[in-house]
């Protein structure tokens, strides 16, 4: 170290120079974020639609087609973007004929917001299933809502008149109650008064049976009769 | 570099897996430690997230400490390790979208464990490539191990299974207290003790021997 011993303020470096570093890393590291956005985004995109799908599926049984409907100017049209608190998903068979809305609604649940979705059957009056989309509840409590399926069974037949209710587990003796989780009743109760809330969003806005939207392919026409399955 | 001549790859390596394990050792990290580890596969993706974010940012650091200004080091080394974490958050949104759900908002928080600035200020800085990048890959999978025992210990017991198989018949009673915050914290506090034993035990059996070769001589 034969170096002179410099005052310390000859090699600082001028602030100049120190902004355009750290906006230099700054430039480099949003291309960087760019990159990594644009070329993740088409496979993040398609996973949602995917899940979307099989919830969709997985809610109304025997459909195997779905249109996003929304309802915009007093009526139930096919939309492409959703529209805010006001948009279902209408199931159709292979054959295209309607069977059933899957509606998601959501609202606070024990911890954070539970989103779900659910299978109403509007000429029979029936839901007929519910699946959680979102939700925080606590492990191995309040995640019942969606990993018990003996709770999730509760929403395959369920005749929302009047409102549904939660009862103590085993004591659901009635087509509009569900049995209560043990030990996650608070989380019980937000699904059941989430699916309340989402019936009466949409009472008085649904179609009458019979003229729900068709789907796009004008092949096949959704009250065709029988024959066209 | 003349301060890397007394290093060794090897030793630098395993130091961070044992001797100087992030969690265990230098109790650094505990913030994703004690959130993410209620399940096997949460914890390895977790370690797994920030061992790529560790080794990446380390490499950078080390390679590019002649061009970074030592007044704006800290927010330098934090804009590179938060690109990193990005890359890792959108990586594991698209290929592991059900994990990422699960870890949450734990994902981007990998920018403030301190455990990975820690290792650029410490190490990264002040070593040559070769060391950076095995020092940040024993620390992560120092990391790794320490998410993992926690993980799979606390699965055990409070779902009775392990990487969603259960192991148990249909009779255990999980332990649900495992699974939540202060499950972690019992776990915790329990392999802490345990390392401290091993530890108290070590010194007090070299101090015998040092005694012994004493009397001895």
């Amino acid at each position: 170290m034969n170096q002179r011993v410099e005052l310390p303020t000859a090699n600082q470096p001028s602030s100049t120079r120190l902004a355009l570093s750290v906006a230099l890393a700054g430039l480099i590291s949003g291309i960087a974020i760019i990159g990594i956005y644009e070329a993740t985004l088409p496979t993040i995109t398609a996973n949602k639609a995917r899940q979307l799908r099989e919830a969709v599926f997985k809610v109304l049984p025997g459909v195997s087609r779905m249109q996003q409907l929304g309802f915009v100017d007093g009526s139930l049209k096919p939309v492409d973007v959703p529209i805010e608190d006001l948009t279902l998903y209408g199931g159709y068979d292979n054959g295209g004929r309607f069977i059933g809305y899957a509606i998601p609604s959501d609202g606070p649940g024990f911890q954070d917001t539970i989103a779900l979705l659910y299978g109403w059957l509007p000429r029979e009056g029936r839901i007929v299933g519910m699946e959680i989309l979102d939700s925080r509840e606590t492990p191995g409590l309040g995640d019942k809502i969606y990993k018990d399926a003996v709770f999730v069974a509760n929403f395959s037949a369920l005749i929302p008149d009047p409102d549904i209710v939660t009862v103590k587990k085993g004591t659901r003796s009635a087509p509009n109650e569900v049995d209560a989780i043990t030990g996650a009743t608070i989380s019980s109760k937000a699904v059941v008064r989430i699916i309340n809330e989402g019936q009466a969003r949409w009472r008085g806005k649904l179609p009458a049976p019979g003229q729900e939207p068709s789907l796009p392919d004008p092949a096949e026409s959704p009250e065709a009769g029988p024959g066209s399955g | 570099m003349d301060m890397d001549k007394n290093l060794d790859t090897y030793q630098e390596f395993v130091k961070g897996i044992w001797r100087d394990n992030p969690v265990f050792v230098q109790v650094l990290g505990m913030c994703p430690m004690l959130a993410v580890t209620n399940s096997a596969v949460n914890a390895l993706v977790m370690g797994g997230a920030t061992l790529f974010v560790l080794m990446g940012s380390s490499f950078l650091v080390a390679a590019l400490k002649q061009w970074i200004p030592k007044q704006v080091r800290i927010s330098l080394y934090i804009i590179i390790i938060a690109t990193f974490v990005t890359v890792a958050d959108y990586s594991l949104l698209a290929m592991l979208p059900g994990v990422h759900k699960e870890l949450g908002a734990f994902i981007p928080l990998i920018v403030a464990n301190c455990m990975i600035l820690g290792r650029q200020e410490a190490f990264a800085s002040r070593h040559g490539i070769r060391f950076a990048v095995m020092d940040a890959a024993g620390m992560s999978l120092g990391f790794v191990l320490a998410l993992f025992s926690l993980g799979s210990i606390r699965e055990i017991l409070g779902n009775g299974s392990l990487f969603n198989i259960p192991l148990f018949g249909e009779t255990f009673e999980p332990w649900v207290i495992m699974i939540l915050p202060p499950g972690g914290f019992i776990t915790l506090g329990l392999i802490l003790l345990f390392f401290n034993w091993v530890a108290a035990r070590k010194k007090a059996f070299l101090e015998q021997v040092a005694q012994a070769e004493r009397e001895s001589l």
